[in-house]
C-alpha cells in the first residue's frame, strides 16, 4: 500500500503536514471542498492562484500545491487584482476568513465586486478572530461573548452575502462546513464562472468561538447546522442576517451575469 | 538585455520630470501601474495612461495606496515589471506594504514625489521632508534602494536604473522626487532602443520540482519564477524557510533578516552612485542631493572665483548612504555643507559619518527660497572666515 | 493633579506586561481605546475591554488599525485621553494618522509590543526593530517622544509617563514595549490613586471669541479645547497658521512642532545610569535587552572590566549631549538591540569618532545571549584602534547558522 497516494495528495503541499488548523474546525472541510471541485473542474493547475490573507483561514495558501501567496492582512483581494490584470491567463482564488476580508479587507471586497474583476473569493466565516486568540468580528451574532466582547457582542453583524450582492458580485452562496457535496458543488460552479464570485463557508471554531460561547466542539456545532440550516436557494439576500443560534439560511442565492473588468476594458479600449 | 521598442520614445522631448519618469518607466519595460491620485505626482499616471494603449501596459486606480501596492506586488509576481506613484500621505499608507515586499523579494519600483508635509502639509509645495521615512518607515529590520535624480534627464535614465536594481536585488526601489522636480520642465534625451540596457528578472533555471523559493546564490538573491508557469511554488509574509513555508524558530528569523540586510549591505559599493566635482583641492564640501543640488552649482562657482577651495558630493543614490566616502572626505577637508529643504535628515547621517572630524554647517531651505544659491554661498563664506 | 481612584486598581498583582500597560492606561485616567487585534499586544485590549465599563472607559475594535487611530484622533479631540495599541503591522498602517496627530497636535498613546519583523514575520516572538520606524515612519517633519520598559512594573508606569508627556508637549507618545515584556508575568505594584501624578490637559481658559487653535505659551506649546463647548473650531492637516487656517509656507507652524521637543528635551529625555563614574566601556541599551545586559555587566565587571549601563528610557528624542560626553571619557560602547542596527546609529552619530561603536545585533525571536555581550565588552577592552565605522560582533547564533557561509564585510 506504499505506492498508494490519496487523490488529494496532487493538490496539497503534503510535505506541510499536519496542518496547523484544530480539531473541529471548518478550514480543513472547505480545503476538501476545494480541492474536490479543482478535481471536477479540470482546470489547468499551472494557472491557478490561490491568494489568502492573515488569519486561521489565512494559512490556507500555505496547504494547497498550487502558486499560492500568504499576504498581509486585509489585502488579498487587491494582490490578486495585480496578478489577474498583469496576467489575465491567471485563474486567481482567494481564499480568506471573515475578518480579513470584511472587517480590514471590506474596502477591497467591495470594490473588487463593483469592478467585476474576474476572480473567486472563498469566505471562511467562523464569526470571530481566531489566529489571534479569539476577538470579535464584524460577523460575530449579537449578544455573543468574544474575548473583547466578554459582556456581550451588541454590534449587529454584518451579512456578508447582502455585501457582495449589493456590491455586484455575479455569483453569491452560502453553506455550512457541513454541507459540504453541495459547497464543493459551489466552488465548482464559481470556478466555472466568468466574474466576482463569492462563497461563504459558515465554520465551526472549536477552539474559541464555541468553547467561549460554552456551544460545545466542533461535532456539536455540526450538529446544530444540521438542525437549524434551511436551504432556500434564491432568497433575497437581506434576508440573510445570521442571528445567534437561531437558523442559518444557506444555498445559492445570486448567480447572474455582467461584463467582467477585462471584458469592459477591451470593450471600452476598442471603442 | 536591451528593451522593447515600444515602450522607447526615441527623441529630444520637452518634458517635466513626472512625465520623463512615466517614460523612464516604459522604457524599462514597465508594463503594469497601479496607483492613487495624490498631486503632485498626478501628471506621471496621466502620461503612463496616454501611453498606455500604444505599448499595451495596463493601469489600474485602485481604491487606496494600501491596495495600489498590494497590486503591484501581484503584478510582479505575475511576470511583469510593476511601479506606483505617489506622494507622502501616500508613501505613509505603504509601508506595510512596502515591509511584504521586502520580505517576498519582489522586484518593483515606488516613486514618491515629496510635497511638504506632515499629514497634508502643502499639497503642491517641494520638499525633501520624506527620505528617512523612505529608509526607515516600514517595521522590522531591512535595507531599500533610494534614488533621487535632479532632472528630468536624470529622472528618465534614473526610473530606468531603478528598475535594473530592483530586479537585479529582488527588493522594491524607491523614487524620490519633488514638487518641483516634477513640474520643471527640461529638455530630455531618449536614445533609441538599442543603446538601453536593462536588467532581466533573474528567472530560475533549473528543474521544476526542484525548485526552492528563496533558496540563494552567491550574491545572496535566489532565483524567482512567476506565477501560472508551473512551478506551484509558495511565498508569505511569515518568516519562512528555503521552500517558502513558514518557520517559527529564532535560527530562521535570524538566517531570513540576515541575508535580507547583507543582500544590500554587502553590495553597497555596486548600488551606490555619486557625483564628485573639485574634490582634490576642497577644504569645503557640500553634500546635496535632488532638487537642492540645482543651487550648488552657482554657489561653487561663484566661490571658486573668490578663491575658496570648494567642492560638492551629490547623492544620486540617497539610501544605502555612502558611509565610507563621506568618512574619508571628512579627514581631509575643514567643513561639510549640507543644505536640505527639511529640518535635517541626511544631515544626521553626514554627522554620523563625520566621526567629528570636520565642521558640519546645515542649510535649512524653506520651499520658498530652493532657487537661491545664497545660503549655501553665505554659508561658505561664513567657514572661511 | 492626582488620579481617580475609581480608575487605579489598587494592589499588589502578578500580571504580565500587556495587561500592566492596559491597567497603567486607566490608572492615568483613559477613557479610550479604538484597537484592532494583532499579536502579541491583545491582551492588552482584551484587559482593557474587561475593565472599561467598570471606570466608565470606552473600548471600540475597529475594522482596522487605520479605523483604530483615527477614533483615537477622534476621542481625543473631543476631550478624552485616548490611546491605541498594536504591533509592527498595526503600527506601519497607522504611519499617515501619526503624522495627522503629529500636525494638529493632539495628544495620545500607542502601545506598540514590537514582534519580529519584517512583514509577517514571527508574530508570537519578540524584536526591537520598529525603534527607526517610531521616529520617521511618517511623511514630512515633525517629533515623537518614546519609551522602553523592560519589566511589566515598567509597563504599569511609562504608561502613567506617556499620557503625561502626550498632555503636556501635545505630541505622538509611543510605549515600545515588546513581545517578551508584554508576555512576561511578574509582580506588579499599583499604588494608591492619591500617589500617582497626572498631567493634566492645558486647557485654554481665556474668552471664548479670543481663542486662537495654535498659539503658543511661552514652552511652545498651545493649550487645547474640546468640541462640542462652541468654540468654532475648524481643524486642517494643511500647513497653517496660528488659527488654524490653511497657511502655505512650512515655516509657519511646521517648525514650531519640531522645536517644541528638540528644546525641551533636555527636560523629556530620561535615562538611567549605572556605573558609569569609573566606567571605561558603556552598554548603551533599551528595553528588554537592558535586563540581559546587566548579567554581562555582572560578569564583567567580575572579571575585572570596568563597565557600566546607559539604558535609554525615552530613546526619543535621542541623548545627544550625554553621549557626546561620554565619548570624551572612555574607550567604547557596545549597542545591543534586537535588530540589525538601529539606536547604534545614533551613537555612532553622537560619539564623533572619540570611542569605537560595537553593535550586538539580533536577528529577533528571542533576548540576547548575554555570553554575546560580554564578548562585545571585551572586544572594546582589546581594540588597540579606532574602528572605521561600527564594529558588528558575530554572535553566536550567527557563528551557529553561517559558521564561513554569509560573509559580512
Amino acid at each position: 500500500m506504499k505506492n498508494v497516494k490519496h487523490p488529494m495528495d496532487f493538490y496539497l503541499r503534503m510535505d506541510r503536514m499536519p496542518h496547523i488548523w484544530c480539531t473541529g474546525c471548518g478550514i480543513g472541510l472547505t480545503a476538501t471542498a476545494f480541492v474536490a471541485a479543482m478535481e471536477k473542474a479540470k482546470l489547468d493547475t499551472n494557472k491557478v492562484c490561490v491568494v489568502s490573507g492573515i488569519g486561521c483561514t489565512g494559512r490556507f495558501a500555505g496547504y494547497i500545491k498550487l502558486d499560492s501567496f500568504h499576504t498581509t492582512h486585509g489585502r488579498a483581494i487587491p494582490f490578486a487584482t495585480g496578478l489577474k490584470l498583469a496576467n489575465p491567463e491567471l485563474k486567481v482564488v482567494v481564499v480568506s476568513g471573515d475578518g480579513d476580508l470584511i472587517s480590514i479587507g471590506g474596502n477591497h471586497f467591495i470594490h473588487a465586486a463593483r469592478r467585476n474583476i474576474d476572480m473567486v473569493v472563498i469566505c471562511v466565516n467562523n464569526f470571530i478572530y481566531a489566529m489571534t486568540g479569539g476577538q470579535v468580528a464584524p460577523t460575530t451574532p449579537l449578544t455573543a461573548y468574544t474575548t473583547t466582547s466578554p459582556y456581550g457582542n451588541f454590534e449587529p453583524p454584518s451579512n456578508i452575502p447582502q455585501i457582495a450582492e449589493s456590491s455586484g458580485a455575479v455569483y453569491v452562496a452560502r453553506w455550512t462546513a457541513l454541507h459540504i457535496r453541495r459547497l464543493t458543488n459551489s466552488i465548482f460552479e464559481a470556478l466555472n464562472k466568468p466574474g466576482f464570485t463569492v462563497v461563504e463557508v459558515i465554520s465551526p471554531c472549536a477552539q474559541y468561538y464555541s468553547r467561549i460561547n460554552r456551544l460545545g466542539d466542533g461535532l456539536d456545532m455540526m450538529k446544530f447546522y444540521h438542525e437549524n440550516s434551511q436551504i432556500k436557494h434564491w432568497e433575497p439576500t437581506d434576508n440573510l442576517y445570521i442571528d445567534y443560534q437561531k437558523e442559518i439560511i444557506v444555498g445559492k442565492f445570486v448567480d447572474r451575469e455582467r461584463p467582467t473588468y477585462s471584458e469592459s476594458y477591451k470593450k471600452w479600449l476598442a471603442e | 538585455m536591451k528593451t522593447n521598442d515600444k515602450g522607447v520614445l526615441t527623441g529630444t522631448h520637452n518634458l517635466s520630470g513626472n512625465q520623463a519618469c512615466a517614460e523612464g518607466a516604459l522604457a524599462a519595460g514597465c508594463r503594469f501601474l497601479s496607483a492613487y491620485p495624490i498631486p503632485p505626482s498626478i501628471e506621471v499616471i496621466e502620461r503612463f495612461t496616454q501611453r498606455a494603449k500604444e505599448v499595451d501596459a495596463i493601469f489600474i486606480q485602485m481604491e487606496d495606496e494600501i491596495s495600489v501596492l498590494a497590486a503591484v506586488l501581484g503584478a510582479s509576481w505575475a511576470g511583469k515589471k510593476a511601479m506606483t506613484v505617489t506622494s507622502g500621505p501616500g508613501l505613509s499608507l505603504m509601508m506595510e506594504h512596502i515591509g511584504l515586499g521586502v520580505m517576498l523579494e519582489t522586484p518593483c519600483v515606488i516613486v514618491n514625489v515629496q510635497r511638504c508635509g506632515p499629514s497634508e502639509g502643502i499639497p503642491n509645495s517641494p520638499s525633501q521632508g520624506d527620505v528617512m521615512q523612505a529608509r526607515w518607515g516600514s517595521h522590522g529590520d531591512y535595507e531599500i534602494i533610494v534614488i533621487y535624480p535632479n532632472s528630468p534627464q536624470e529622472m528618465f535614465t534614473q526610473t530606468i536604473e531603478a528598475f535594473n536594481l530592483s530586479e537585479k536585488y529582488r527588493t522594491p526601489v524607491v523614487i524620490l522626487s519633488d514638487e518641483s522636480l516634477a513640474r520643471m520642465v527640461e529638455k530630455v534625451v531618449i536614445p533609441p532602443a538599442n543603446k538601453i540596457i536593462l536588467e532581466p528578472r533573474k528567472h530560475y533555471k533549473g528543474p521544476k520540482n526542484k525548485y526552492l523559493p528563496f533558496k540563494y546564490d552567491k550574491d545572496l538573491v535566489p532565483p524567482m519564477v512567476n506565477a501560472g508557469e508551473g512551478y506551484k511554488f509558495h511565498i508569505t509574509g511569515l518568516t519562512h524557510d528555503e521552500k517558502g513555508y513558514p518557520v517559527m524558530n529564532e535560527e530562521c528569523q535570524e538566517l531570513n533578516v540576515h541575508r535580507l540586510v547583507r543582500k544590500i549591505r554587502n553590495y553597497v559599493d555596486n548600488i551606490t552612485n555619486i557625483e564628485e566635482k573639485n574634490l582634490s583641492d576642497a577644504e569645503i564640501v557640500v553634500v546635496s542631493y535632488g532638487i537642492t543640488s540645482r543651487t550648488v552649482d552657482k554657489a561653487l562657482k561663484q566661490a571658486r572665483k573668490d578663491g575658496i577651495n570648494v567642492g560638492s558630493i551629490r547623492l544620486i543614490t540617497v539610501w544605502p548612504f555612502p558611509d565610507k566616502e563621506i568618512m574619508k572626505l571628512s579627514k581631509k577637508v575643514k567643513a561639510f555643507i549640507v543644505p536640505e529643504l527639511n529640518f535635517g535628515q541626511i544631515l544626521l547621517e553626514v554627522q554620523r559619518c563625520n566621526y567629528g572630524n570636520a565642521k558640519i554647517r546645515f542649510v535649512e531651505y524653506g520651499h520658498e527660497e530652493i532657487q537661491n544659491s545664497d545660503p549655501i554661498l553665505n554659508a561658505i563664506r561664513s567657514l572661511t572666515k | 493633579m492626582k488620579a481617580n481612584p475609581k480608575d487605579v486598581r489598587t494592589g499588589v498583582f502578578y500580571i504580565d506586561g500587556d495587561v500592566a500597560a492596559a491597567e497603567g492606561a486607566l490608572a492615568a485616567g483613559c477613557k479610550f481605546l479604538g484597537g484592532y487585534p494583532i499579536t502579541p499586544s491583545t491582551e492588552a485590549a482584551e484587559a482593557f475591554a474587561r475593565r472599561a465599563p467598570q471606570v466608565g472607559a470606552m473600548f471600540i475594535q475597529m475594522e482596522d488599525e487605520l479605523g483604530s487611530i483615527a477614533t483615537v484622533m477622534g476621542a481625543s479631540l473631543s476631550g478624552q485621553k485616548a490611546m491605541t495599541i498594536t504591533s509592527g503591522p498595526g503600527f506601519s498602517l497607522m504611519m499617515e494618522t501619526i503624522g495627522f496627530g503629529a500636525m494638529l497636535e493632539i495628544p495620545f498613546v500607542i502601545i506598540n509590543i514590537q514582534r519580529s519583523g519584517p512583514s509577517t514575520g514571527l508574530p508570537t516572538r519578540t524584536g526591537q526593530a520598529d525603534m527607526m520606524q517610531a521616529r520617521w515612519g511618517s511623511h514630512g517633519e515633525y517629533e515623537v517622544i518614546t519609551l522602553s520598559p523592560d519589566s511589566p512594573q515598567e509597563s504599569f508606569d511609562f504608561t502613567i509617563k506617556a499620557f503625561n508627556l502626550a498632555e503636556k508637549y501635545r505630541a505622538p507618545v509611543m510605549l515600545m514595549s515588546d513581545e517578551c515584556v508584554g508576555h512576561m508575568t511578574e509582580k506588579v505594584e499599583i499604588p494608591e490613586a492619591d500617589k500617582i501624578d497626572l498631567e493634566p490637559r492645558r486647557l485654554y481658559k481665556g474668552p471664548k471669541d479670543k481663542y486662537i487653535p495654535f498659539k503658543p505659551d511661552k514652552d511652545l506649546v498651545p493649550p487645547m479645547v474640546k468640541a462640542g463647548e462652541g468654540y468654532r473650531l475648524y481643524l486642517s492637516p494643511l500647513s497653517h497658521d496660528q488659527r488654524g487656517h490653511p497657511l502655505l509656507s512650512q515655516k509657519s507652524t511646521t517648525r514650531r512642532i519640531v522645536d517644541k521637543i528638540r528644546l525641551n528635551a533636555d527636560d523629556i529625555i530620561e535615562t538611567k545610569e549605572d556605573g558609569l563614574d569609573d566606567a571605561e566601556v558603556v552598554v548603551v541599551s533599551y528595553g528588554i535587552t537592558s535586563r540581559v545586559a546587566y548579567r554581562a555587566i555582572e560578569q564583567a565587571r567580575k572579571s575585572g572590566i570596568k563597565v557600566g549601563i546607559f539604558r535609554l528610557i525615552t530613546v526619543w528624542p535621542f541623548p545627544d549631549k550625554r553621549i557626546t560626553e561620554l565619548a570624551k571619557r572612555v574607550k567604547g560602547f557596545v549597542v545591543p538591540e534586537i535588530n540589525y542596527g538601529q539606536i547604534v546609529f545614533e551613537v555612532e552619530r553622537c560619539v564623533h569618532g572619540n570611542a569605537n561603536v560595537v553593535l550586538v545585533p539580533h536577528g529577533g525571536g528571542w533576548v540576547h545571549n548575554p555570553d554575546d555581550i560580554l564578548g562585545a565588552i571585551k572586544q572594546i577592552m582589546k581594540a588597540k584602534k579606532r574602528y572605521e565605522g561600527i564594529f558588528e560582533y558575530k554572535t553566536e547564533l550567527e557563528k551557529l547558522i553561517f559558521g564561513s557561509g554569509v560573509q559580512k564585510k
